[in-house]
């Protein structure tokens, strides 16, 4: 039974998957009840896996019974457990929040919705968890066109914001392809660690560069970094609510761990930074990306636009982490996933809640009696904004930190001075939006009327997961030591 | 426009054609695990084999042929044999898909694997027939007369 | 000379992507994009697929006038079978993407990407 961990996740998500359709179209609120089940006992065996995998060491899965390099295995180390418990702990609070909201936002559509969830998850838990690179396209591919359907259950323009996404992220799936295979063409293996063995030596081969940068560039365009990110402030706007939180919250971090795996886990710390400098390009199209998303999310008048591109500028964190290669920048960027998840899906849920009650979410339509009816949400998205931000104690401080300690750990002031700067431009947009909620009585009377919709607050199965992100948020902060401790530390990359 | 009375070449060519495509179907299927051909190139033949009747005859004759509703329960049942036969192997001591731990009464080793991989194909074949035809008639929705 | 009549394949691959790309970013109608994207996919599916082939080599099927012990008899099957998943990779995308036409058509009335990104522009103020 131990030897099968890294399986039950994805039997669990597939069975879901396949139980949700067989359901008539009157039972439909079971549709949610099989979701949030699936994903509470994903949850559960994933903070299992992790104290197993830290206690006992590495699980290799041998699909088949094939041993690898000829068949396929599913590896189960610190990292992609870790990775794996984050994604399945914020769908499981966002899966509590969407039942409301789908009741009104997708009303006769729910049984498609969930069971295409449940795929997604299986994609995503999938391509954490794989050894093998064809497995991770076949994965990536699974949880991107999932991804495409879920987007385009929404209104306004999302079916063609939602093939745009599909375009470009088929391009950037089928650059990996062909980056992998040049990769195979001179290698002969597609087994990660077995690969880790043959790229050394190999290390003068024109083709290395190439499939190098292929693999790059097509998970660059998943993941968003900054040239590359022309789908996301489109796909985060138009999607429907709890959609937007799923996808900003999971999607392009789970591209992030991927990153992290080629560059340091595959081709090796030294071949990334000496003998083909990648790094050096990501370092400064990371910083690139801050800047930009930063400045642009000031000049957004709809608070769903300015949480997509603020996540741009959060991807530049991350991958300015990467760029850094070194055991800080390492640490900062891998809690700077784990924060960023929970950072913006606590805000995506926000801004679900404002629209559910008044209907709209454009930041210069908020006013203070906003705060007087909603007063927890308005606390969560407070305490999510200091993170964003990154004022101690909340996580947000200390992921931040550690990128700034890589920067000077290499002597990188350009870099430093872009993270310092950033958060004041961070601090700007989102200390508009508390200015609005706290302090400006409205312009128009019709405005302050349109507040007092209905209900006060929510139920409570639209504050409950906020309540939950902002302790967690807390609870990251204040324990980010023993974290970074005894997790991050154990899988560090070799060399690094 | 009404498409049954376009042409009677058309609509005898395609009757006629129908079920020995989809009898080609089934010969690829059933050879995926020792030549060409498989779960995949198979079920997309069976697909073919009915998609063409839905072409030629429109949608109200072709539910005659192959009901609408039975699309999707036929993909999902073909993906339930395939997940069901990797969990009956994982239940049996081993990995996942590990068809030497199958079972099969009177069947052993090589040939066990073989007949498994079989059963296997034939999950997936099923399940793309389901899923191509479902994935016409929602496009269609109704308009296809 | 050599140089282009030797690998005339990579030559094709190369003609078949650019075509690909050209077609999904100067195009204007959907439809046209979509079919740039397919054949951009079959460009890479047919990549990997010359990378299996092998001087003097037959069938990866056995056939006992080759001996098996020599694997330079044979091609390589593996590429074509991770190939077969990526062929079916791509006609899952274009149903998806098939779907998603549908919507877009009913809620725009036109697959042309200039007026739907006027329209979205204009209901978004």
């Amino acid at each position: 039974m131990i030897k099968n961990f890294p399986v039950i996740i994805p039997a669990i998500y597939l069975t879901a998957a396949l139980l949700i359709p067989l359901l008539r179209s009157r039972h439909e609120r079971y549709a949610h009840s099989i979701a949030l089940s699936a994903v509470f006992a994903a949850a559960l065996v994933s903070i299992n896996n992790i104290y197993y995998v830290i206690n006992n060491g590495t699980i290799h899965y041998h699909f088949g019974g094939w041993t690898p390099p000829i068949g396929i295995e599913y590896v189960l180390d610190p990292l992609s457990a870790f990775v794996v418990f984050v994604i399945n702990s914020v769908v499981f609070f966002i899966l509590i929040h969407a039942v409301k909201v789908n009741a009104i936002e997708l009303h006769s559509k729910e049984i498609p919705y969930y069971s295409v969830v449940m795929l997604m998850m299986l994609g995503f838990n999938g391509m954490i968890m794989t050894g093998d690179f064809f497995n991770l396209f076949v994965f990536l591919e699974i949880s991107s066109l999932s991804v495409y359907g879920l987007m385009a259950m929404g209104d306004r323009g999302s079916a063609f914001a939602s093939f745009r996404y599909l375009l470009l992220g088929t391009i950037g799936a089928s650059f990996f392809l062909l980056g992998l295979g040049f990769l195979y063409m001179v290698s002969g293996s597609l087994n990660m660690s077995d690969l880790k063995e043959i790229i050394p030596l190999l290390s003068n081969s024109p083709v290395l560069i190439i499939a190098l940068t292929l693999m790059v560039t097509g998970v660059g365009i998943k993941m968003a970094v900054f040239p590359l990110h022309g789908w996301l402030p489109d796909a985060y706007t138009l999607a429907s609510s709890s959609t937007s939180a799923l996808i900003a919250a999971i999607g392009t971090k789970v591209s992030a761990y991927v990153m992290i795996r080629i560059l340091f886990f595959v081709f090796g710390v030294e071949y990334v930074t000496e003998i083909f400098p990648v790094t050096l390009v990501l370092g400064w199209l990371g910083a690139a990306g801050i800047i930009y998303g930063s400045i642009l999310a000031i000049a957004q008048k709809e608070m769903k636009s300015m949480l997509a591109y603020s996540s741009v500028a959060q991807i530049g964190y991350i991958t300015l982490g990467i760029s850094m290669a070194n055991p800080l920048g390492f640490i900062g960027a891998v809690l700077h996933i784990i924060n960023h998840a929970f950072m913006k899906g606590a805000l995506f849920l926000v801004a679900a809640n404002l629209r559910i009650r008044t209907g709209h979410s454009d930041i210069s339509r908020l006013h203070k009696v906003c705060a007087k009816k909603m007063p927890v949400t308005m606390a969560c998205f407070t305490v999510a904004a200091i993170s964003m931000i990154g004022l101690p104690p909340v996580a947000g401080f200390f992921s931040k930190w550690y990128l700034v300690l890589g920067a000077v750990d290499n002597r990188q002031w350009i870099f430093m001075g872009v993270i310092l700067l950033s958060s004041l431009l961070n601090a700007v947009y989102f200390f508009r939006i508390i200015e609005n909620v706290y302090i400006k009585s409205s312009d128009s009377d019709e405005e302050m009327k349109s507040c007092t919709l209905a209900e006060d607050e929510p139920g409570f199965s639209m504050i409950g997961p906020l309540v939950l992100f902002a302790m967690t948020l807390l609870l990251l902060g204040l324990f980010n030591v023993y974290i970074v401790n005894n997790i991050i530390l154990l899988m560090m990359p070799p060399g690094l | 426009m009404n498409r049954i009375d376009e042409s009677p070449i058309v609509l005898i060519v395609c009757r006629v054609l129908s079920p020995f495509i989809m009898l080609f179907g089934l010969y690829i299927i059933a050879h995926g695990h020792y030549s060409p051909g498989g779960g995949f190139q198979g079920g997309a033949m069976l697909a073919a084999g009915l998609l063409i009747i839905r072409l030629a005859l429109g949608t109200t004759l072709s539910e005659l042929h192959f009901r609408r509703a039975w699309g999707l329960p036929a993909g999902v049942m073909g993906v339930l044999i395939f997940f069901a036969i990797g969990l009956v192997t994982m239940f049996m001591g081993g990995e996942f898909l590990n068809y030497e731990y199958f079972i099969i009464p009177g069947i052993t080793g090589a040939m066990l694997r073989s007949m498994t991989i079989l059963l296997v194909e034939v999950g997936v074949g099923l399940a793309v027939m389901g899923i191509i035809v479902s994935i016409y008639d929602d496009l269609m929705d109704g308009k296809g007369n | 000379m050599e140089f282009f009549l030797g690998h005339y394949a990579y030559w094709f691959i190369i003609v078949l992507l650019c075509i690909g790309l050209y077609t999904i970013m100067f195009k204007r109608n959907l439809v046209k994009k979509l079919i740039g994207l397919s054949i951009f996919q079959s460009s890479i599916i047919l990549f990997w697929v010359s990378s299996a082939s092998k001087w003097n080599a037959t069938v990866p099927i056995y056939d006992s006038a080759y001996s098996i012990e020599n694997t330079a008899n044979y091609i390589n099957p593996l590429p074509h079978t991770l190939m077969l998943t990526a062929i079916v990779v791509g006609v899952a995308t274009l149903g998806v993407a098939f779907a998603l036409f549908v919507l877009v058509y009913k809620r725009f009335k036109i697959l042309n990407e200039d007026v739907i990104i006027q329209e979205m522009k204009s209901e978004s103020e």
